[in-house]
């Protein structure tokens, strides 16, 4: 099982489950990060966490430690 | 664009909203939308307004209303903080959600940004769940149509059963279908229809065990809407529901009687709170997946090369750091570069006028105490203010807004996260920093996006730390004065920004420090979590920031001078001629803050200026040259040459503006700033927390300094 910080740069996945809570499984929710949601990570900030993802047609910005907790399917690799 | 007016010193702070409708037939529009679509500019758009407008998530974070009227009727129009969704979950949230929710506005426009229909129709499925009068306005059209994204909008509004329009908020005029829409909206209200979100078969029995009492319950609130929020039962939302519907609805008969029904039916079929909560969620998303599946057609990549390359270099690995700190240096040399001449031709100009109004005077007869007021106190320190402060401002604060409209902003959250983490607070503070550098006030104000209390709280103490507009002309001052020459060359310039910078830095490691320090005294806790949205690069629309918060800042600055630096000039020359005992009131003053003052590196007469500072930050200086100066010497103090002179006769030395610059970077925060502190954390006891912390800060690292080379000087 991967999880979302095993995704590399430029790679796409689709979400199969998230473990998180609180706020932040709502807030995830309702930017559409439901179960066959597709992600790709688009990018990492200087200090590589956290990292940027294709969520929906908008980039959002995840902590390491939430993205540990989205389970994800891992599809064929887009560079570019 | 940017930071206006009205949105910084007193404007910051919310003073609530109190709907002012000008007639009868006046209507309420609620303007609703993800965050980062644009509200702001239709709002301003469409009423004439200037309400803050930016490229970033979360920079309107409470409730604005504008007069808007159109061929038909007068509307008032409401811009509400932008959200996800109706269930809210930070402060600014809450207050768009209430808003719809509860504030039975007439119709709701939902704003939508055409690049990003998808995730922004889960919104408006909410919207329509809880009323039928809404207008979908698909804003955004020339950049959807610049990223190859096409949208169907008739069958979008058929698949709706609710107007859709497109508009593209910068050019004013397509905003005429829009106003048309709501004419037409509200003369013919849209008869309820089928609801789009159906949430699986447990869920829908589960609802309709509760519509009868739901519909008992409420004849304002849509019942379906009612029963399936009485499921979720959040309990902040229960609360806004009871105080709106005036009783606690758990406890009605009816209600709990089919809300124990509705549970049972659910725990029949397996779903816990949380997956219910879930369920709810994800129908609404698949739902707006299904629509957009069908009205959107997309041959263009939605995060677009170009803004992978800029992200590539702002946000890099090797060169994310330095690029910040560079373009810190730059918007620096540029204030301090671009204030000189302005700054000389002022002078010039009150100079010359400063011997017109003496020569009135004479004419007039006024006495020679009135004069000497007149002239020595109220003009002489409304001069300094506006002649040595408002270039730096002026020029900076549109520099500023050109950064805040492009898209920059949330990528320094974005690098600072990691950081912010490390001290257990949140990478959106770093946000509230940079709203900091224009106004503290409104960085307090804009500490609302941040999810968590305790990080909130903890951005309020600190955003005092980096110095506001008004606080850092009067760093470039002394910068120049002491340490790099004030012969303004080029090599000078550069020399002012990149102390400036140290200086600025400093504020900043303050923050982390101070950050790290409270959570892991008084407001301990974990760092939760981090979600935020970064926009595409926007072209800022140069000119019309530059002409207006040139405009609007100069307004302002003038507007503070007469309204604080001249009353505090005349309040200077009482104290300078009031004499107890043969000695002025202001001797005394510096006197007794003299040990203290000295002990600090500073003076007595320093500290008095920081104290009568305390409603505008940018009269500290100014105040305290003229103190200097009220013995008697009639000098020009309005250029920095001028101010040399007097400083240095008065003892000044290196150490003195080093610890002068150090503590104004750290003391008490303004008068406003401490209001809207108040306002916002709406405890005394954080109020006092945030005066205490920087000053004690302030005190103690000028102590150090003024030790140290005590010591070794």
């Amino acid at each position: 099982m991967y999880c979302l910080n095993d995704i590399a740069l430029g790679e796409r996945a689709r979400v199969l489950s998230q473990r998180t809570s609180g706020g932040i499984r709502r807030r995830l929710l309702d930017m559409g990060l439901v179960e066959g949601t597709e992600v790709e990570c688009v990018g990492q900030s200087p200090c590589g966490d956290p990292r940027a993802y294709l969520i929906r047609g908008a980039v959002i910005a995840l902590r390491a430690e939430d993205c540990g907790k989205i389970a994800v399917k891992r599809e064929e690799a887009v560079w570019g | 664009m940017g930071l206006t007016s009205s949105s910084v010193g007193r404007g910051a702070v919310d003073g609530g909203l109190v709907l002012a409708k000008r007639s009868e037939s006046d209507r309420v529009v609620a303007l609703a939308g993800n965050p980062n679509v644009g509200k702001s500019t239709i709002f301003n758009a469409l009423t004439g307004m200037n309400q803050h407008t930016g490229n970033w998530p979360g920079k309107t974070v409470s409730n604005a209303q504008g007069y808007c009227k159109t061929a038909e009727r007068g509307y008032v129009l409401v811009d509400i903080p932008g959200t996800y969704s109706l269930a809210a979950k930070s402060a600014e949230e809450e207050v768009a959600r209430n808003f719809i929710c509860f504030g039975n506005p007439d119709a709701v426009i939902v704003v939508c940004d055409a690049t990003c229909l998808e995730r922004n129709l889960i919104l408006v499925l909410q919207v329509l769940e809880v009323t039928n009068n809404v207008i979908v306005c698909i804003n955004m059209m020339d950049e959807a149509k610049s990223k190859g994204i096409s949208i169907d909008f008739e069958r979008l509004s058929s698949l709706l059963g609710v107007p859709v329009v497109g508009t593209s908020a910068r050019k004013k005029k397509s905003l005429a279908a829009l106003t048309a829409a709501l004419d037409k909206l509200t003369d013919n209200p849209i008869a309820p229809a089928e609801p789009l979100i159906t949430y699986g078969e447990a869920i829908e029995r589960a609802v309709e065990r509760m519509l009868p009492a739901a519909q008992a319950a409420s004849t304002r609130l849509n019942p379906r809407w009612l029963a399936l929020r009485l499921l979720d039962a959040d309990e902040a939302f229960l609360h806004e529901l009871n105080l709106f519907c005036g009783k606690n609805l758990l406890t009605d008969d009816g209600i709990s009687d089919a809300l124990r029904d509705a549970q049972a039916v659910l725990s029949e079929n397996g779903l816990t709170d949380e997956a219910l909560k879930d369920a709810v969620v994800s129908a609404a998303v698949k739902t707006a997946e299904r629509i957009a599946g069908e009205v959107v057609c997309c041959t263009g990549e939605p995060y677009r090369t170009r803004d992978r390359k800029i992200d590539r270099i702002l946000t890099g690995r090797a060169v994310g750091y330095p690029v910040m700190l560079l373009l810190l240096v730059f918007i620096f040399w540029l204030t301090i570069s671009g204030a000189n001449l302005p700054s000389a031709w002022l002078s010039a100009g009150f100079t010359y006028l400063e011997s017109g109004l003496s020569a009135l005077l004479i004419l007039l007869h006024a006495p020679l105490w009135l004069r000497n007021l007149l002239v020595l106190g109220v003009f002489r320190v409304l001069s300094s203010v506006v002649s040595v402060m408002l270039p730096p401002m002026a020029i900076f604060f549109p520099l500023f807004t050109l950064l805040e409209d492009s898209g920059y902003l949330p990528r320094i959250a974005y690098n600072l996260d990691r950081p912010f983490k490390r001290c257990s607070a949140c990478g959106k503070q770093a946000l509230t920093m940079c709203m900091g550098f224009g106004c503290n006030a409104a960085g307090v104000v804009g500490c609302r996006i941040i999810d968590s209390p305790r990080e909130r709280l903890i951005a309020i103490l600190t955003n005092n730390f980096v110095p506001c507009n008004g606080r850092f002309p009067a760093m470039i001052s002394l910068i120049c004065i002491f340490f790099v020459g004030i012969s303004c060359g080029f090599a000078a310039s550069i020399g002012s920004a990149l102390i400036l910078t140290a200086v600025i830095l400093l504020g900043i490691g303050m923050t982390f420090f101070a950050s790290w320090l409270l959570s892991k005294t008084v407001l301990r806790g974990v760092p939760s979590s981090f979600a935020l949205e970064l926009p595409p690069y926007r072209c800022p629309q140069i000119g019309k920031v530059i002409v207006r918060s040139v405009f609007d800042r100069t307004l302002y600055v003038l507007g503070r001078a007469a309204a604080v630096a001249a009353p505090a000039g005349a309040v200077l020359w009482v104290l300078a001629n009031v004499t107890v005992g043969d000695v002025s009131l202001l001797a005394h003053c510096a006197a007794f803050l003299d040990p203290l003052g000295r002990l600090l590196g500073m003076d007595g007469v320093i500290l008095t200026a920081f104290i009568l500072g305390f409603p505008a930050n940018e009269i500290v200086i100014p105040i305290a040259v003229m103190a200097y100066t009220m013995g008697g010497t009639l000098a020009d103090i309005d250029s920095l040459s001028a101010m040399r002179e007097i400083l240095l006769s008065n003892g000044w030395t290196p150490l003195t503006a080093i610890c002068t610059i150090l503590f104004s970077l750290m003391h008490w925060p303004c008068s406003t700033t401490v209001m809207t502190i108040k306002k916002e954390t709406g405890s005394i006891k954080w109020t006092l927390a945030a005066v205490a912390l920087p000053t004690l800060c302030g005190a103690v690292v000028c102590l150090i300094v003024a030790s140290a080379a005590r010591l070794f000087i």
